[in-house]
Formats: structure tokens, C-alpha cells, sequence
């Protein structure tokens, strides 16, 4: 049964794939876009929504989450990262497959994959791992896990240690024509460390993660998609160097893209002061001058797709001493309100880039549909308020998890509707 | 009603967030509280009816030594509860403990940790007033604070006063906590050790660092001498102890060379023979056993002060009533 067809009235349409920005009209009906114009008559039984003063967007899509399900279903389940996505402004999410067990077979992706459908709400892409059981050492039935919806594998929450196996990742997916997503982190230098190293973790005497911990496994993997000619996607890039080795291999050619968190290219470590574990994560809070670099990534395009990396931990969990804190913060429902207040109001991105690194760029890089409000696309659409002012309150959350450095931050910029499948699964406003 | 004393506030974390006005309130309070020690009989009444838990989920001796003396000649109650053997080891967090103390009605809380911000994670949580006694790598205050006491007591005075702390900086909190307090008070300090156990970001503490300890022991009036952990030289930080004494150690042959009498400090336990030669530790310059004194006269100060006492009353306090 497909719900009632929508009309979009009179908001701003921002399409940078189709390269429109104009004052306009989109209907949607059957699940599809049926056009983007001025003074569309919508057909009889239309559901016509005024949303002029609003921008409407392709549906954003956030390609780096942890649903946490199965095994962690007391930080999150599908169900619930789900709707916090929708209510967060994103129509799809790629769901990491570091669960208990890990997501590294054609079962456990298709649980993934009809719980999402299940539940409505954002739609839920599941990733699967590169290696069985996450151990870096043997590569997963790829070719099964697409059939059963994969959109892209990754190690996430550790690196691919070896790298003759992270070459054969790059290889053996190239049937399958996904990418292979990277956390980049060489844990001969990260071990035991806890937040960024330098004056803070000095101070507080903490263990620190230093920059080239992270910028050694980029080089790395940056070499073997060149090597292998294949789609490398690097997460949370949290480093100038790292920042600059990926633009470089862009301009020689190498098929890679990249992700910005808004935690990164918001906070520093001195967030972490007072040992605050809500600012504990993984790649670390940097310093100033990394922050700038990864605003800097996202301007130019270096930093194609802006990812939350939502990583939902249960109160007790976070409860704890410093070393002994997991890492990770929620993201999906602070998103577009750190973007637009970071980034749009400061003029380091216009509107139109934020679509472009929210929306457009993460379906290329992961091949997902949408990203576009083309004649045919699916009806995935984010109508978003840039100039709404609200406070932060993580008790209103529909995420499990309450875990974010931004309680009490006041922000511009929230979804008023997420639309998926023309139909509307978040509502911001009566 | 759990004391928060105009001097210090709630809690002593560490010396960072302290100004030099606190500092020397502390170090002035222990003035008359070292006469206790010496007594016949070593006990007044000045926190007559407090209860006071010494929390240790690290094993120690010495501190938790020093601070129970401190308590008992304050006349207060005390309790030890050690790791072992304690529900910690049944798995009970840091933030049940709390609770659980703060349920109990104690009014202080001296606490031992192998995590950088147990103490204030403790703090935040509970009413009762907290001393850190060593939380991981992060401060150690009360450990600085007998340190400086020694010193002021040696030179008369601690600004001007050129402090070398030598070894493993890194994994250090008495290092830390020396670094902030004695750079409050106006002294220059520098640190010494390879390069493996000096933190990455060590000269925007605001120290001189010193490659080789020839060029410390040259600069220093005094030199605070680190316990060099075992585990160190496992972890790879160090190729080996006898390397690391051939290198680094004080010997009595390097002190003999200084342009001045140096002034020999050590947080113990010693390693003798490691990072410090027994005829230096036991000679002529050597104050690590009158740190030891003076650790239980700066503790009885910090509780005091903690309980609401004030530091121009300590010497009548210690005579006859309470804090209050």
C-alpha cells in the first residue's frame, strides 16, 4: 500500500546533482520523485505541506553509525537508531557491523537488513566486516554478504591490521563493486592511549593517541587503493596530515573518499578537560589546528561526506573513570544542527555543500540509491529549518543513548520532516 | 555538614588547580602541626569525631602509612579499606563505592587509584571532603607538597630555588604535581630522563628538560629523584636498569662534580643502585628520610584545613579544641 502522494510547496530545493536551487515545488508519489518544478498542481489526494522558509534537500544519508544491535541492545537497538536517525534529519544509515557477534555473514547482514525494513523509520544499510569475526584475518564471504544487502565491508572500531589482507579487501570487492570503509589507526602507537597526545593529555595524565597513529594507516591504505585501484572510503579523518595525504592522492587520482565528524571539526581536546568522558573518542578530539584542517577538508571536498560516527554507550558505561570509559558519543540528532552552526553560519560551507557532503557525495561513495530528487528517485527527502535556534536537551533524544559532549549547546538548524519512501517518518513541528 | 574550607574548598585533587596563596597556607599550617610528632604523646584533639576512609585500589605502604598516622594524631576515626579483598574485587564500580561511603556518612574520603581522575571522579560525586592520594599518572599532591616542604625548610625558601626532577616523567604523578606546585611558588624547575619517559608535550609544562643528567646536576640546586618502576624497562620504555643507572643514575661521582651543594630528594621506595646510589641516598645532602617526616605534618595540615580549620589557628588548635 503506498501512502498518499506529497507536495512539497514553495521551501528552497537545494539538488546539487541536478545543480537546482530555487524556490520550488517536489512531488513525490509511489515511493518515487515525481518532479521538482514551479506551481506543480498536485493530483487529486495530494497531501500538499507549505514549507517555504525550508530547505529541501535529497534525503540525507549518514554512512557511519552503530546501531549496536545485536549484543548491545541496552546503548541501542535497529529500531531505535533508526527513528533517531529519521528524527535527526537522515533517511539512511549504514549500519557498522562491530555488533556481538559482529555482522560478518549473509545472516547476520540479512537481520540487519529486515529489521531496518521492519521497522520504518530511516532506512538501515548494513555493512559487514572485512574479516570473520572482526580478527583481521581472514576475509568474509563478500560476494553472499551483497546478495544479502551489503553496501560496503569494514573492520570499523579497529583497523585492518594486516595489510596484505586489507590489499585482498581492495581486490575481492571489486566484483561486487562496493568500497571497503577504513579506520584508520596503527595500534603499535595507539595502545593504552585514551584521548589526543599533547598538552592536555600531559596535564591530565593520560595516556595519549598521537596524530601519526592515525596518519600512518592512512598513507598506508591511501598505497594500496592506488596499488589496487580500488574504492578506498576513510572514516573520521581527525588529522591536518591526514587531511593533506588523502587531497593529494585525490589530485593524482586515487579513488578514495572521506568523512568529516561535526564532533571533530567542532571540538578540540580541550573538551576532554576535567576528564569529561562524554568527550571520549575514537580518533580522538585533536588540537586547534587539526580542527581547522578537517573544516578546511570538508570546504574543498578533500572530506567528500560528513558522517556521524553515532556511537551510543549506556550511561553506566560512561560512568566510569577515564581509562576505563568506552569510547564514542551519540550523533545522529545533533547533526545538521553542529553542521549549520559550525560550518553554514560561520562560511565554511554554503547550504548548498552541506547537501552535497550530507547527501550526494555518501550515496556516491557508498552506490546507495537517493542523493538526488531526480524524475524516478526514491522519495527520500530532508526538509530542514537552518535558521531554527534549539537547545540541546539529550533526555528528548529517541536515541537509548544520552552520550553527547553537547548538552545545553544552543544550535541552528534541525529537520522539520524526513520523508522516506514518501512516506513521512519524522515530524519536527505540529 | 561536611566541611568546605574558605582556604582550600571541598577537595584537595591536585596543586594545578590551586594558586600560590593555598599552596603556601598549606605548607605554613604544617609548620606547628611537625611539633605533634614529636611529642610524647602524639595526639590532639583537632578532629576529635570525624570519620575519615583511606580508599586504596593501588597497594601502598608508605602513604597510606603517613596519612593514617595524620589522622590518628588529629584523634579521628579511621578506616582502611584496601582493593584486595573488598568488593571492588567483586566488581562493585567506583561510582557504588561512592555511594555506598556517602551513605555511610563519613566526612573524608582519602583516596589511592590506578585511573588519572579517580579522585575527582570521587569528588564530584560525594559531599564528603576527598584528598587525592595518587590517581594514576595525574597528580600526587600531597607528595609535592612534603617535597616543597623539605625544600623550603633546606633553603629557607622555595622561589629562586632551582628543582630538577629526575627519570620517568611520563608515568609520574609525584612529577606532576611537583611541576605545578613549585612553579606557583616561584621556582624554576627542570625535569631529566630519556626522552622515552618524558611526555610528548613536557616543555609546555613550563619546565627546562635536561637530555643528559651531567647538565641537570650541573643547573640544579636540588634534585627530586624518581622511582623507576620495573615495569618500565619490560614495557621497552628502557633497554635496561643497568643501561639506565650507567646513564641517568645519581651516583655520589656525578653529585661530587656539582658546582654547589645539591640538595638530595626522593619520593621513595628506592631502587639503590637504579636511579640512585645508596652513599648518595644515605649521604651528607640526602632529606629523603625528613621527607618522610614531614609527609605526616603536611597531611594533619591538609585534613585540617579540609575540616575548616584556618591556618592561623593551627598552632591553638593543636593545643586544645577541635577545627571547628
Amino acid at each position: 500500500m503506498s501512502p498518499r502522494p506529497i507536495l512539497l510547496r514553495g521551501g528552497r530545493v537545494i539538488d546539487p546533482s541536478q545543480g537546482v536551487d530555487d524556490v520550488c515545488d517536489v512531488l513525490l508519489g509511489e515511493g518515487a520523485v515525481v518532479g521538482v518544478g514551479r506551481e506543480i498542481a498536485p493530483p487529486e489526494g495530494t497531501e500538499v505541506i507549505d514549507v517555504s522558509g525550508l530547505i529541501v534537500a535529497p534525503g540525507f544519508i549518514d554512512v557511519h553509525v552503530h546501531l549496536r544491535e545485536p549484543g548491545g541492545e541496552h546503548k541501542e537497538t535497529i529500531a531505535t537508531g533508526a527513528r533517531a536517525a529519521a528524527a535527526g534529519g537522515f533517511t539512511a544509515v549504514c549500519a557498522m557491523p562491530n555488533t556481538d557477534p559482529p555482522i560478518d555473514d549473509p545472516a547476520s547482514v540479512g537481520f540487519v537488513a529486515a529489521e531496518g525494513a521492519r521497522v520504518g523509520a530511516a532506512r538501515v544499510y548494513p555493512v559487514g566486516a572485512v574479516s570473520v569475526g572482526l580478527k583481521g584475518e581472514r576475509l568474509t564471504e563478500v560476494g553472499e554478504m551483497v546478495d544479502a544487502g551489503a553496501v560496503a565491508i569494514t573492520d570499523d572500531g579497529r583497523p585492518v591490521w594486516d595489510a596484505g589482507l586489507m590489499r585482498l579487501a581492495l581486490e575481492y570487492t571489486q566484483t561486487f563493486g562496493i568500497p571497503v570503509a577504513s579506520h584508520c589507526e596503527e595500534l603499535a602507537l595507539s595502545r593504552g592511549g585514551s584521548m589526543n597526545e599533547g598538552l592536555v593529555s600531559a596535564r591530565l595524565g593520560l595516556v595519549g593517541i598521537p596524530n601519526a597513529a592515525e596518519d600512518v594507516m592512512i598513507a598506508r591504505d591511501l598505497m594500496l587503493a592506488e596499488l589496487t585501484g580500488w574504492r578506498l572510503h576513510i572514516q573520521h579523518v581527525s588529522t591536518r596530515r591526514g587531511v593533506e595525504m588523502i587531497r593529494a592522492a585525490k589530485e593524482r587520482g586515487v579513488a578514495v573518499t572521506a568523512e568529516a565528524t561535526p564532533h571533530h571539526f567542532t571540538l578540540t581536546d580541550e573538551a576532554v578537560d576535567q576528564y569529561r568522558t562524554d568527550a571520549k573518542m575514537n580518533p580522538p578530539l585533536r588540537s586547534a589546528a587539526d580542527r581547522e584542517a578537517v573544516r578546511q577538508g570538508v570546504a574543498d571536498g578533500t572530506l567528500d561526506v560528513i558522517a556521524t560516527d553515532h556511537a551510543p554507550h549506556h550511561y553506566d558505561e560512561k560512568e566510569q573513570a577515564f581509562d576505563e570509559a568506552p569510547f564514542g558519543i551519540v550523533g545522529l540528532e545533533t547533526a545538521i544542527g553542529l553542521t549549520v552552526t559550525q560550518l553554514v553560519d560561520s562560511g565554511v560551507i554554503d547550504l548548498r555543500r552541506m547537501v552535497e557532503r550530507m547527501s550526494c557525495a555518501p550515496a556516491r561513495a557508498f552506490r546507495l540509491p537517493g542523493g538526488t530528487l531526480r524524475v524516478g528517485a526514491p522519495a527520500d527527502v530532508t526538509v530542514f529549518d537552518p535558521a531554527e535556534e534549539w537547545v540541546v536537551d539529550p533526555t528528548k533524544f529517541l536515541s537509548k543513548s544520552r552520550n553527547t559532549p553537547f548538552a545545553g549547546w544552543k544550535l541552528r538548524g534541525r529537520a522539520v520532516y524526513t520523508i522516506v519512501g514518501g512516506r513521512i517518518v519524522w515530524k519536527g513541528r505540529e | 555538614m561536611i566541611a568546605t574550607n574558605p582556604y582550600l574548598g571541598k577537595d584537595l585533587i591536585g596543586l594545578e588547580p590551586l594558586s600560590a596563596d593555598q599552596i603556601r597556607a598549606i605548607l605554613d599550617t604544617a609548620e606547628p602541626f611537625k611539633e605533634i610528632s614529636e611529642r610524647p604523646i602524639k595526639k590532639v584533639p583537632v578532629l576529635r569525631g570525624k570519620t575519615i576512609v583511606n580508599l586504596f585500589f593501588e597497594p601502598s605502604t608508605r602513604t597510606r602509612i603517613s596519612f593514617e598516622f595524620a589522622e590518628k594524631r588529629l584523634s579521628a576515626d579511621t578506616v582502611n579499606v584496601a582493593a584486595s579483598g573488598s568488593s571492588v574485587q567483586k566488581g562493585e564500580t567506583l561510582v557504588d563505592t561512592a555511594r555506598n561511603l556517602e551513605a555511610m556518612r563519613i566526612d573524608m574520603v582519602v583516596i589511592r587509584h590506578s585511573a588519572s581522575g579517580a579522585a575527582q571522579f570521587l569528588a564530584e560525586r560525594i559531599a564528603s571532603n576527598v584528598v587525592n592520594a595518587g590517581d594514576g599518572r595525574h597528580e600526587h599532591p600531597t607528595q609535592a607538597l612534603l617535597d616543597m616542604l623539605t625544600i623550603r625548610d633546606h633553603f629557607g625558601r622555595i622561589e629562586g630555588v632551582k628543582v630538577c626532577i629526575v627519570g620517568d616523567i611520563l608515568h609520574s604523578r609525584v612529577a606532576r604535581s611537583n611541576i605545578w606546585g613549585l612553579r606557583k611558588l616561584g621556582a624554576e624547575v627542570g625535569v631529566c630522563g630519556p626522552r622515552t619517559l618524558l611526555p610528548p608535550a613536557v616543555q609546555e609544562l613550563g619546565v627546562h628538560v635536561f637530555p643528559r643528567i651531567e647538565e641537570a646536576i650541573e643547573w640544579a640546586d636540588a634534585l627530586n629523584v624518581l622511582r623507576l618502576q620495573l615495569e618500565r624497562m619490560q614495557a621497552g620504555f628502557i633497554p635496561s636498569l643497568r643501561e639506565y643507572n650507567r646513564i641517568f643514575g645519581v651516583t655520589r661521582e656525578r653529585v661530587e662534580r656539582a658546582p654547589r651543594d645539591l640538595l638530595i630528594l626522593h619520593p621513595g621506595p628506592m631502587n639503590r643502585g637504579v636511579e640512585i646510589d645508596s652513599d648518595v641516598a644515605d649521604g651528607p645532602h640526602s632529606v629523603i628520610l625528613d621527607q618522610v617526616t614531614n609527609g605526616v605534618a603536611v597531611r594533619m595540615a591538609v585534613l585540617y584545613l579540609l575540616a575548616g580549620g584556618a591556618p592561623e589557628t593551627a598552632e591553638a588548635a593543636k593545643r586544645g579544641g577541635g577545627a571547628e
